[in-house]
């Protein structure tokens, strides 16, 4: 054997849950793609984030909120084991309106969903003034904001350098340009790589993003997951002008402003499209309107690893016992839960979160 | 929005030549370029110069004017100060004018973008003072402004003409710092034969460095370990020769060690790219009339693969003509009659770079900087953190630009891009094709989210 | 003319000269010229601090394409390097010389 754990993606799903492992002790080998693969860790909007999440399965409300809870602990050790700060605030966030009409909409489902979490869903509704006084630069077609201070916002990049040196510091292998094409379990876990590389394991936990839906059937997984497509946008670096992120915009720890993101259903097409910038632009002008005159540096497409109902999947395999898969889409937001909880539900331990219902069953026989 | 047969972006030789040769042969042609007037890099602002500045240019430069005449007499749409900043499949061009956006659209479309100047990360590369050398050059071209206390460092036969040209406006260089070494000289003698055959250049070179002599510059050849010096502006060229340090106080440093495509526009279009190694940069991969695997779309000049400027401008009257088939302009055979002189005078025209690009090899030290060199000149990222990247596991530039931001800031990498994957390769033991090349996106150049939302359709949004 | 600039005119230019202020300073610049190569002659060594580390920059390529002459007008920062000379242009430096930590 080579090691305790092989890992198929070194994503940030696949890094935290790595990192883990390798806390506990375990010895764990990454294997990730080459430079050209869908990250969708590199290409994110970056927000820690509790609002919205789970209006319709309030266990995923709260897997979140604990994820969210951990994540200062979590940023602090990475920083203190690499000296690689990962740059978070979890000041709160906002739900931006432009309309009455919606704001009034999500407070009620708010509502709703902060009795089934026994009151545990702090957030304030802020008219027009009451958020201008927050955040100056606020334009006048943004009627009110909920505030929700559960929210955050993390520098992703540094959260992935940092758990990438971290891994290798705490001994764990991680091998790039691997692209596992075949998992077979003769006695253990043998990984077969596209250019021949080997490797062996007694358990395998399948985080290979997009790359999970073809490696997954394979392994006796559903894997019912589909790309979707965000366009996102970043300024040049400006001095201080939006505090607290939203989902439209958020100051990025450099200075640069980020805008997202489309949702666009185009299969695996991680390119960006003029209108799609367009449009962007012109609702992050509505919201702050002085970024009219801000420069646009950079923009890109990334692939968002979809269930069908948008929530996480974790699934042991019936058919390979010990393989395990992990998938998510808000992979920045859970990573602390991925790397300090899941340990355990692999593992097995009494400390094990329940997570039956992201199991795979919920999904029909397809 | 209006439609076109072809569009054309940059109106340098390439650019200006195409544009010509395909509307005469009928195509509706607008050709963009961001600068205010025709001539691209070499002959950039010809109609405009004073005469005494042209004779002190030279004819090489001045006849440029033939192809700003023709551009100008032929039916081209020439919309000067455009910035191209996004090419849609299809083909759907955004650029910016004064402030505005404006788009359209065309069939084909011919990138004539031209050059960049290699990048050439050395110590100290990032203080106000320090230029390349071709920004000397258009210093002199477009504003008539020249540097008064300036060392060229380098390689090539730029480096000659800029020094001849100061000398001839009164001002000297100081010194020529020159990086190539005795061994390159007599590895290119290898190439001695096509040399010969492109005898005019070679003339030319020799008799500059003749007339540099006269003029009593200074020329440290074989030059090593050099650092551009001073707190707040470049103060002191420091470097080794022939085994001793010299420091050099000068007010201004050229430079230049060759240039190379620029080619963020076929990138962001998809075109595949391969590494040349003897020009020692990524060009497109196109076939003989300057046609990408991306259907539609060409790419001429200096862009395509430095070949000079006569060479550029026959690449340029060479695409056209395969585009005008291409539309049915012209018969095959047509075009292959015209296009057979063209190619002998292109083969001329290319026939001494081997000779120059092995006697005149990128500066080593720049092509591989030592660690606390800067070499992202935007996000200010050294060649040690992208060396420790490589380290924890980057195979490729885009997973660099992630861990560490090279390549993010506004230039897009215009500057950093080959040097970045020259460590990679050398961490990596990777050749740089397998290394990569940055992803490419738009905007090629930064545009205010104003001007962008002007061009609004909206997309959905939601959940981040 | 000052005769200790790092930049000199070759040839007295034709153009009208007309007021533009950088910083806050007035300048005389040559209507219709290139915008950096006027500052340059003009004596401005120092076209902005970076709003990464505060270092001074200043042109680097005159054709567009390494950003370090980036100055403020009208609240965009935009290339001096692709702008051409206009009555009464307010210029400001964009970065100070110090480290920003912008949103940390
Ligand atoms: C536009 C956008 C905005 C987002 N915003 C947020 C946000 O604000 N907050 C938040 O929490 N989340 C956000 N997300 C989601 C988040 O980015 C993802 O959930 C997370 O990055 C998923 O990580 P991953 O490791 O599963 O996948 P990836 O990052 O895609 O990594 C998968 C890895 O697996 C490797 N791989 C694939 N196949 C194989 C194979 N066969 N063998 C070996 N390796 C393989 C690939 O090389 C890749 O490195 C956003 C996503 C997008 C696209
Ligand atoms: C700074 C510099 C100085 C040089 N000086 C000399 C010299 O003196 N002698 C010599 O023999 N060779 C010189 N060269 C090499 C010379 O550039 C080429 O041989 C020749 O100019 C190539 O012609 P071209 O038409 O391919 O491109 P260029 O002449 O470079 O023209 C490209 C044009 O494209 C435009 N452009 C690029 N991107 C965009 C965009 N996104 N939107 C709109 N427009 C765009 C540019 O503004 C430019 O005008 C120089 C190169 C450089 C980089
Ligand atoms: S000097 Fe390089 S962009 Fe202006």
């Amino acid at each position: 054997m080579d090691s305790d754990y092989a890992i198929i993606g070194g994503g940030i799903v696949g890094l935290a849950v790595a990192w883990g492992l390798l806390r506990r002790g375990l010895t764990v080998t990454v294997l990730d793609g080459d430079d050209g693969s869908f990250r969708a860790s590199r290409g994110n909007f970056g927000l820690v984030w509790v609002q919205s999440k789970g209006m319709k399965q309030p266990r995923y409300a709260r897997w979140s909120q604990s994820s969210a809870r951990l994540w200062a602990e979590f940023a602090a050790e990475l920083e203190q084991n690499t000296g690689n700060a990962v740059p978070l605030e979890q000041n709160g966030g906002y739900d931006l309106h432009f309309s009455e009409d919606t704001l009034q909409a999500t407070v009620e489902k708010y509502e709703i969903l902060k009795a089934e979490l026994d009151g545990d869903y702090p957030y304030d509704v802020l008219g027009h003034n009451a958020l201008r006084k927050e955040e100056p630069h606020i334009g006048p077609k943004v009627v009110g904001a909920i505030l929700h201070h559960q929210d955050g916002h993390a520098n992703p990049l540094k959260l992935l350098l940092a758990l990438a040196r971290d891994v290798r510091r705490r001994g764990g292998r991680v091998l790039t340009g691997k692209t596992v094409t075949e998992v077979t379990q003769p006695d253990g876990f043998e990984l077969a790589c596209a250019d021949g590389t080997r490797v062996r394991a007694a358990k395998v936990v399948l985080a290979a993003g997009l790359g999970a839906a073809r490696l997954g059937r394979q392994m006796g997984f559903k894997a019912p997951i589909r790309p979707q497509r965000g366009q996102v946008l970043i300024t040049e670096k400006l001095p201080k002008l939006i505090n607290r992120p939203s989902l439209i915009a958020r100051q990025v720890d450099e200075g640069g402003i980020q805008i997202g993101a489309t949702n666009e259903e185009v299969g695996h097409d991680d390119g960006v499209t003029q209108s799609g910038l367009s449009g962007l632009a012109a609702e992050a002008i509505a919201a702050y309107p002085a970024l009219a005159r801000a420069q646009l540096v950079r923009s890109w497409g990334a692939l968002r690893v979809l269930s069908p109902d948008g929530l996480p999947i974790y699934q042991r395999s019936a058919e390979m016992p010990g393989a395990s898969l992990v998938t998510c889409h808000s992979g920045i937001t859970l990573a602390a839960a991925h790397a300090m909880l899941l340990p355990d539900w692999l593992e097995g331990t009494a400390a094990a979160p329940d997570l039956e219902v992201f199991s795979e069953s919920r999904f029909a026989v397809s | 929005m209006s439609h076109r047969d072809l569009v054309i972006v940059g109106a340098g030789p390439a650019g200006m030549a195409a544009a010509t040769e395909a509307a005469n042969a009928g195509l509706s042609v607008t050709l963009l370029d961001e600068q205010p007037r025709a001539g691209g890099q070499i002959y950039r602002d010809v109609d405009h110069v004073p005469d005494h500045r042209a004779a002190l240019l030279g004819p090489d430069y001045t006849a440029g004017r033939d192809l700003t005449v023709a551009l100008r007499s032929s039916p081209v749409e020439h919309v000067t100060g455009a910035v191209v900043w996004s090419i849609e499949p299809g083909f759907c061009l955004s650029y910016s004018r004064d402030g505005r956006g404006a788009q359209l659209t065309a069939d084909r479309v011919l990138l004539a973008t031209g050059a960049l100047e290699r990048p050439m990360p050395l110590p100290g590369w990032t203080l106000p003072g320090v230029m390349t050398a071709g920004a000397g050059q258009i210093l002199l071209k477009q504003s008539g402004v020249l540097a008064r206390s300036a060392v060229l460092v380098g390689a090539g036969p730029l480096l000659y003409l800029i020094a001849v040209q100061m000398l001839r406006a009164g001002q000297p260089p100081l010194a020529l710092v020159e990086t190539q070494t005795g061994r390159n000289r007599r590895a290119a003698l290898r190439h001695l034969g096509g040399a010969l055959r492109g005898w005019p250049y070679m003339a030319k070179g020799l008799r500059m460095l003749a007339e540099l002599k006269r003029g009593g510059v200074p020329r440290y050849i074989g030059a090593q370990d050099i650092r551009i010096e001073g707190d707040t502006r470049a103060e002191v060229l420091c470097f080794s020769h022939r085994g001793r340090i010299r420091r050099l106080a000068c007010e201004t440093v050229f430079l230049h060690h060759g240039v190379v495509p620029n080619t963020q526009a076929a990138r962001a279009l998809g075109v595949a790219h391969h590494w040349s190694t003897q020009q020692q940069c990524f060009v497109p991969t196109l076939d003989y009339w300057g046609r990408s695997d991306v259907p539609g779309v060409f790419v001429a000049g200096d862009g395509a693969g430095i070949g000079g400027a006569k060479a550029a401008a026959l690449s340029g009257r060479l695409a056209a003509l395969a585009i005008a088939c291409d539309a049915a302009r012209l018969t095959p055979d047509e075009r292959d009659q015209r296009a057979r002189p063209l190619r002998s005078a292109r083969a001329r025209e290319q026939a001494p770079r081997p000779f120059l690009d092995t006697a005149y090899p990128p500066c080593a030290q720049a092509l591989s900087p030592r660690d606390e060199t800067l070499v992202c000149r935007c996000e200010e990222v050294t060649a040690g953190t992208v060396r420790a990247h490589a380290r924890a596991g980057c195979l490729g530039p885009n997973q660099t630009k992630a861990f560490g931001r090279v390549g993010m800031g506004p230039c897009q990498g215009r500057y950093c891009g080959l040097t970045v994957t020259a460590l990679l390769a050398e961490a990596t033991g990777q050749t740089p094709d397998q290394t990569g090349y940055y992803r490419i996106r738009p905007p090629l150049k930064p545009v205010t989210l104003g001007e962008l939302a002007s061009l609004k359709t909206p997309p959905a949004t939601g959940e981040n | 003319m000052n005769p200790v600039l790092p930049f000199l005119e070759i040839e007295a230019s034709s153009a009208p000269r007309v007021e533009v202020r950088f910083d806050g300073a007035p300048l005389l610049l040559p209507l219709g010229a290139n915008l950096a190569a006027a500052l340059l002659a003009a004596g401005i060594e120092r076209f902005r601090n970076t709003p990464v580390s505060g270092a001074p920059r200043a042109p680097f390529c005159m054709m567009g394409a390494c950003f370090d002459c980036l100055v403020e007008i009208d609240g965009v920062q935009r290339q001096a390097c692709m702008i051409e000379v206009a009555e009464g242009l307010q210029i400001t430096r964009p970065g100070s010389p110090e480290v920003r930590h912008v949103a940390s």
